[in-house]
């Protein structure tokens, strides 16, 4: 007899979990499930009060259509691709770009030093910074009461003049009038008659609404000043919205909005600024114009990507053949002792960059470094252009050499022996056979990571500022250093002489960004033209 | 069982969901009642700095925050509140940008100079102290905290440069700096020194250790306008006195008698001396640590002159009280400074466990009259220029350390003045 073999059970619903074990695999996972989504759910939940109290509608979208995508994406049992694709995209978004857009806004615009704020706020910041005290008036002694509510008020400043007999005062929007019927002790009322009154802390708690009252007097005004003091004042400026001038009542002084260079500030009529504040606005494209024209960029541009190139490119060559000269060196089973050897190499690796920097940048002292002192030199290592450029390749192979080694070590291992055996047998030297075979195949495999080694030494802040800080610099070029790269130069350009420039800062970064992701995708291109080979 | 399985799913959903929004209602509401004991205040030094939820945040430094703890729990505890102190590294930038967006101090501490830039970016609020609390200071700590005619800052310390001298190597107090140059050069000879004069320049040249020499030579950075403000259209830089100046610092340098040279930075300039191989060391209050730590015998005194030139003015820096302008509480931040740290008690305190000299005119005579050292680096301090503190100033720096260290690396002195003034021409606008 023959058996069929019914394989019906097989094909009928290949997607029906299997029986027995299976049902509590599948409870667990969808308990797990159901415990990552509820997280995600409670998290947008929890962040919801915040964003809705000031007012952040965009993050607010963004955070619903994130929550939405999440449990969306994996909620139902469709979209499979999508579940295994769905954290890296949202953490590229997030992480990526958002920033670039964000970065890119800020490049057409001037915020940096003194363009921080809005000009309400500015204006604001002016004229609240203009109160001068009258030079007679006493230092009144404040206690803050409310006829209202201790929030909002009405409020009412209770005051006691100590110059004055411990008189007391009651002030309120209506004006300056004295106060019967108060106890007072040690110089500060207690207890007054149709007012509550404040402790510190909720007096610091109203303060937002206490920042408005003031009680008018002939000359001035009575104002807070921290819980227990008040003091009579007169703001000088004054504020004219619908003409958009600040006048000065002491001098009569009228001062109009006036652009000079990005930005635009409040200057009277002989051109004397009345502050240096100024306020965010947008430029346009003359930032990026700015990185043009500029003649101290022009002039020095050329030169410092030439070296920056140079610079990137030398380190990934050094790094990379130190590092595949030491692996194939320990790479050979003669070798004893190799765990020893690479966990020694790694050690440059292991230590923090910023301490290691700082201290070879110790060893390049002329008069008092290591390096001079062991090998009797005189050289000025950072003084002179050549030499600071040979300094920074030779820390940067230091710190570059164990990562190389690393990789290096890796990619030859993938290498088949028997590779190397059929090339012995046809007649290969041990050179050519590394030229050949292993070396080709070690690009092909490394290639992507030398790529990104370029492009990160391509923007390698980290060495330059911490090494030379721009290398040595000529008199007459102070912006420009000898081993400055293009990253650390327009840092300089945006962060040095002139305040905090993030407006400015924003078009370089832009425009290195593209400049890199240009080298690098031509880089790549010809990187996959290798692989075509294979 | 597959019933039962929804329904715990169910369930935990909605535990879920319930724990989210009853997270969520807390997030918003800052804690601060009145029954709390001054909260033990947090020092957090890593990290990007935020605000806590004391009812009043004090941002300094390490150096400080001993001192300022001390003075702020007293406070804490006369109003009730809670008090948190925390020490943060590059106060000034992070200060900023913290205070823009709402999530800064309430009070901060920090240089004179940086006033200009505060000011500039509407970060902190003029303080309204009476003419007679001012009297109560130092005459240039009042001229460095007072920008624009209103007072910024409240001064608790002054420091200058002063000169170390290592009495074993040199005995004799140099009355001018030929003599200090002098003598630390025959140390050399003999072999008992490696450097004869330590005045850190480094690569990138340091145009704040330079000042006494420069301004002794005759040299000035910017001038002072009728108000007696800095006036940052007169820069001093690249004018003929400033070239005079520069030709002396050439003749001391690698083109000249060598006495200083770029080797010297600010690495190296105290360890070098604490370790006994240096005679001179011109450098403020912060080097004494080191110095006194390494134990040999020294003595402090204001930086002299140039032989039968004008008196050395090294910059005076001022270290202050400031009030952030969008600080959460203003009235205990305006409270605690104007109020409370303005009182000789609260100086002393400052000054005994920060060791700053102090601005306090009453506290200058009583500290300086047990202490003669002390006494040094007061003198020294009110015999200074208050350092700059207009914006202009931040493009002066780098430049002129950048010529100083050429100059004194052998390049000529007259082309290298007049390119550094125009640098910085351009560089002002």
């Amino acid at each position: 007899m023959v058996q069929t073999i019914d394989r019906t059970d097989d094909i009928r619903s290949p997607e029906s979990p299997p029986a027995r074990g299976g049902r509590s695999t599948a409870t667990s996972v969808l308990v797990v499930k159901v415990v990552a989504l509820g997280t995600v759910i409670g998290l947008a939940f929890a962040l919801l009060p915040t964003l809705l109290a000031q007012e952040r509608w965009g993050y607010l979208t963004a955070l619903l259509l994130i929550v939405l995508a999440i449990v969306a994406t994996y909620a139902t049992k469709r979209g499979m691709p999508a579940k295994y694709l769905l954290p890296g995209t949202l953490l590229l978004v997030t992480l990526v770009v958002y920033p670039a857009i964000s970065t890119v806004q800020l490049s057409f615009t001037n915020f940096g030093d003194g363009t921080r704020t809005t000009q309400e706020q500015t204006v604001a910041q002016i004229i609240g910074s203009s109160v001068v005290q009258s030079p007679d008036a006493p230092r009144y002694n404040l206690t803050v009461g409310t006829t209202g509510s201790k929030t909002d008020g009405p409020f009412a400043f209770l005051l006691v003049d100590p110059t004055n007999d411990d008189q007391s005062f009651a002030g309120t929007a209506d004006g300056l009038e004295e106060l019967e019927d108060a106890a007072v002790t040690d110089g500060f009322v207690v207890e007054a008659d149709g007012y509550e009154l404040l402790t510190p802390v909720e007096v610091n708690a109203a303060a937002a609404a206490l920042a408005e009252f003031t009680v008018p007097t002939d000359d001035g005004a009575i104002r807070q000043l921290g819980i227990r003091q008040a003091f009579e004042g007169r703001t000088t400026l004054q504020y004219d919205q619908d003409a958009a001038t600040i006048t000065n009542t002491t001098t009569d002084v009228v001062y109009t909005v006036e652009q000079q260079g990005d930005r635009e500030y409040f200057v009277s009529p002989d051109g004397v600024r009345l502050s240096d504040q100024s306020w965010q606005a947008n430029v346009g494209w003359s930032n990026y114009g700015r990185a043009f024209t500029d003649s101290r960029i022009s002039g020095d541009f050329f030169k410092i990507f030439v070296w920056t190139v140079v610079f990137a490119t030398l380190s990934v060559a050094l790094t990379f053949g130190l590092g595949l000269l030491l692996a194939t060196t320990l790479n050979d089973p003669r070798v004893r002792g190799q765990k020893l050897y690479r966990s020694v190499l790694l050690l440059p690796y292991a230590i923090p960059g910023f301490i290691s920097i700082l201290v070879w940048s110790g060893f390049y002292n002329r008069d008092f470094g290591l390096i001079n002192d062991l090998t009797g030199l005189d050289v000025n290592w950072l003084g002179n252009p050549t030499t600071a450029k040979a300094a920074v390749l030779l820390t940067n192979l230091w710190l570059g050499f164990p990562y190389m080694f690393l990789v290096t070590t890796g990619a030859l291992q993938t290498i088949p022996a028997d590779l190397k055996e059929a090339a012995r047998m046809d007649g290969a030297t041990g050179f050519m056979s590394f030229r050949k075979i292993t070396l080709p195949l070690m690009i092909v495999t490394t290639a992507p990571l030398l790529v990104a080694t370029f492009a990160f030494n391509f923007n390698n802040f980290n060495i330059i500022f911490l090494l030379t800080e721009g290398g040595p610099f000529t008199p007459d070029n102070p912006t420009a250093g000898g081993t400055d790269i293009l990253i650390s130069y327009t840092i300089r350009l945006a962060f040095g002489a002139g305040g905090a420039q993030f407006g400015f800062a924003s078009a370089i970064a832009v425009l290195l960004f593209v400049l890199t992701g240009v080298i690098a995708a031509l880089q790549f291109r010809y990187t996959r033209a290798l692989e075509d080979v294979h | 069982m597959r019933t039962v399985s929804r329904t715990i799913a169910a369930l935990a959903g909605v535990a879920l969901f319930a724990t989210g929004c009853g997270g969520g209602g807390d997030s918003g509401s800052s804690t601060s009642t009145p029954e709390d004991p001054a909260a033990a205040p947090t020092a957090e030094a890593s990290g990007p700095p935020t605000r806590g939820d004391a009812d009043l945040v004090i941002w300094t430094d390490e150096l400080k925050i001993d001192a300022v703890k001390e003075v702020a729990s007293g406070f804490a505890e006369d109003n009730g509140i809670s008090v948190d102190v925390q020490a943060i590294t590059d106060t000034q930038a992070n200060f900023i940008t913290a205070n823009t967006a709402g999530n800064g101090p309430d009070v901060v501490l920090g240089a004179h100079d940086w006033i200009g830039n505060l000011v500039q970016n509407g970060a902190i609020d003029p303080l309204q102290l009476t003419p007679d609390q001012l009297g109560e200071y130092s005459d240039v700590a009042v001229k460095a905290t007072t920008y624009d005619e209103r007072l910024y800052g409240l001064p608790y310390g002054v420091e200058s440069l002063v000169l170390y001298r290592n009495t074993d190597l040199v005995p004799e107090a140099p009355a001018t700096l030929d003599d200090a140059f002098a003598a630390g050069q025959a140390v050399v000879a003999a072999g008992q020194a490696e450097s004869p004069f330590n005045l850190p320049v480094g690569e990138l040249g340091d145009a704040y250790h330079m000042q006494p020499l420069y301004t002794s030579a005759g040299g000035y950075v910017f001038g002072r306008n009728a108000e007696g403000d800095y006036d940052p259209t007169d820069l001093g830089v690249g004018n003929p006195a400033s070239i005079e100046a520069g030709k002396k610092i050439a003749a001391l340098g690698a083109g000249g008698s060598n006495v200083l040279s770029s080797s010297i930075s600010g690495d190296n300039s105290i360890a070098l001396f604490a370790a006994g191989k240096a005679p001179f060391l011109l450098s403020g209050p912060w080097a004494r640590a080191d110095v006194e730590k390494a134990g040999f015998g020294y003595e402090i005194q204001p930086v002299p002159g140039f032989a039968g030139a004008e008196p050395a003015k090294p910059f005076a820096g001022v270290q202050a009280f400031f009030v952030a302008s969008k600080g959460k509480n203003k009235a205990f931040a305006q409270e605690f400074v104007a109020n409370t740290m303005n009182t000789p008690e609260a100086m002393q305190t400052m000054f005994d466990m920060a060791k700053l000299p102090p601005a306090l005119t009453s506290l200058q005579e009583s500290v300086g009259a047990t202490d003669p050292r002390l006494k040094a680096y007061l003198d020294a301090a009110n015999a200074g220029e208050p350092m700059p503190a207009i914006p202009q100033m931040a493009a002066v720096f780098e430049p002129l350390g950048k010529a100083y260290a050429a100059i004194v690396g052998g390049a000529d002195p007259t082309q290298t003045m007049t390119a550094t003034g125009q640098t910085i021409a351009d560089a002002i606008g």
